[in-house]
């Protein structure tokens, strides 16, 4: 094992011999998570194989977060067939307003460090901030583990990334991700794994970790470790990587990634003065209360700018009741805030903060296709927590470099 | 199993929400996702792929989310087969798992609108139109086996595993 990357120890573990990149491998899975925008075509999938009952009901979990609270009655009736099947099966249904799947299983410690997940949904990876081999698979995929409590996986191959040197002041842990997406492009990662190291990581904290993690897949990567010395697993000392980048942390400001591409970066301070539209703070890249502390601490005892909409969605709902203890809820609220139930409906474009034809909108999602927050007509701007509260304050795009912290 | 269709022809890094965007996908009616596919790029593609078609595309063809609304809508509306320079690792076998074959070649010699013919488990495709031969990246062998039973819920139906 003093070889093997993180992902080739997870594989080996679960495949029960001893494998490297590019082989392909069954392997056992400790969890599986469906939720309500894949879920039910899983059902139909593992119905269609003549299912009977599933291999073990209690790593199996079913969470509704895509379109929750229910917009119309083709979602409810996708959510009564969901929790058909998990009363029927006996397993664990997450319901509708307790949160986004991803924070749920992290925040609920459904998955320790070495675990295999798989998720039908592509920002699984995020729980590689523990240690987790997680990865996104699609409806099939997930019908034939339940069925048989397996699957197969490529090995794949990883890149080391090193984060090299002090973030500055005003970044976060969404500017060094979309900086790296940005150098490196969408498809860097393509059916690889990352492993990140540096000594921002041993200081920075969990959220920031599930920042950089959730967006692996953004680069196309299968999962993606974010490693210190808490994660729980680490790669052998003589582990070999298909490529090792080296990133200067000292040379990353406040960043955001323009429309219609993750890929398509930009500093900040190239793009200021921007005028926009709505601002959407929350999802399971940054919905939690460390991002919801940042935008309070930049808008209390002020006001969003005139014509500019501020949507705020925690992205749990033990998130959302941690923010109202710390008055944290009342400032984004008095500022001008409006606030949806935690889920995923916003950012995917369910419901929650359309934007109209042509609006430009500011987000600390993952995603910023043409259509992705539901109108292929409207432009998506992706930046941290802390540039998209400071530009909600001036209804234009501003570097958060100007604030004093 | 051959497929002979002619190419509709796209870019690079075609992603899950061109493909079907979000708002269609709380269905599990199949006929309703093809309605909606590749709308935002191609308003005309669900009349042009109805007869069958090639889909021929550049790099990272599928990137982004989970969802097999994708390839399901693209094989619903008539979509035979999609040659393309790579695919994301998703939709890839989000395409495999439900019977919709790829093929991954150089595709920058293929024009909108030429006859390919691919057999599934060969090494290339060809271009009836040129006569040119391109040579494609090897499916494993499982790949073709599941692509040839229709897809992994028939495989494992097949093989009763």
């Amino acid at each position: 094992m003093n070889a093997k990357t993180i992902a080739e120890k997870v594989l080996s573990y679960h495949s029960g011999r001893d494998v490297s990149a590019g082989e392909t491998v069954f392997c056992g899975i400790d969890l599986m998570m469906a939720h309500d925008a894949n879920g039910p075509m899983a059902i139909k999938a593992f119905e269609n194989m003549n299912g009977g009952k599933v291999f073990d009901p209690s790593k199996i979990v079913m969470i509704m977060d895509h379109a929750c609270p229910a917009p119309y009655e083709r979602a409810a009736n996708l959510h009564m067939l969901m929790r058909e099947f998990s009363r029927q099966q006996e397993v664990l249904l997450i319901e509708c307003g307790e949160g986004v799947c991803h924070q749920l299983v992290m925040e609920r410690g459904l998955v320790k460090p070495g675990d295999l997940v798989i998720g039908t949904d592509s920002h699984t990876c995020t729980y590689g901030a523990m240690g987790v081999f997680s990865t996104g698979v699609g409806a099939t995929d997930m019908g034939v583990a339940f069925l048989t409590g397996r699957n197969w996986f490529k090995v794949p191959d990883t890149i080391r990334i090193n984060l090299n040197g002090e973030l500055k002041p005003h970044c976060s842990a969404k500017d060094v991700i979309l900086y790296v997406i940005g150098r490196l492009g969408a498809k860097k990662a393509n059916y690889k794994a990352i492993e990140f190291y540096g000594e921002y990581l041993e200081r920075c904290t969990d959220a920031d970790r599930m920042t950089i993690a959730n967006m692996v897949v953004e680069m196309g990567a299968k999962t993606g470790f974010t490693c210190y010395s808490g994660l729980g697993i680490e790669a052998g000392k003589s582990a070999s990587y298909c490529e090792v980048i080296d990133i200067d942390l000292e040379k990353i400001t406040p960043g955001i990634a323009k429309p219609h591409t993750v890929d398509n970066y930009s500093p900040v301070s190239e793009i200021e003065g921007l005028a926009f539209n709505q601002a959407f703070i929350g999802s399971c890249t940054n919905g939690r209360i460390e991002d919801l502390r940042t935008a309070a601490s930049i808008l209390r005892g002020k006001r969003i700018a005139d014509g500019v909409r501020l949507m705020v969605v925690p992205a749990s709902k033990s998130i959302m009741m941690k923010a109202f203890e710390e008055e944290i809820l009342t400032d984004l609220l008095n500022a001008g805030a409006v606030l949806f139930t935690p889920g995923c409906g916003a950012c995917v474009g369910t419901h929650g903060g359309v934007p109209g034809d042509g609006e430009i909108v500011l987000s600390t999602a993952n995603r910023n296709f043409k259509g992705r927050m539901g109108n292929n007509k409207a432009f998506i701007y992706l930046a941290s927590p802390a540039t998209v509260a400071v530009s909600a304050l001036h209804g234009v795009i501003t570097d958060p470099s100007c604030i004093d912290i | 199993m051959k497929v002979l269709a002619k190419a509709l022809k796209y870019g690079d890094d075609i992603n899950t929400d061109l493909i079907i965007a979000g708002k269609y996908t709380k269905t599990i009616n199949k006929k309703e996702l093809a309605l909606h596919a590749m709308e935002d790029i191609d308003p005309d593609f669900t009349d042009k792929a109805k007869e069958g078609v090639f889909v021929v595309a550049g790099s990272n063809f599928g990137c982004g989310s989970s969802r097999e609304q994708a390839p399901t809508a693209l094989k619903e509306a008539g979509v035979l087969c999609i040659a393309a320079k790579s695919f994301a690792r998703i939709f890839y076998r989000n395409a495999i798992n439900i019977g919709l074959t790829l093929v991954e070649c150089d595709t920058s010699s293929i024009a909108d609108g030429d006859v390919l013919e691919y057999e599934v488990g060969s090494e290339t495709v060809k271009n009836v139109t040129t006569g040119k031969k391109t040579r494609i990246v090897a499916l494993p062998e499982i790949m073709v086996d599941i692509l040839l039973a229709g897809g992994v819920v028939n495989y494992y139906r097949e093989k009763q595993y």
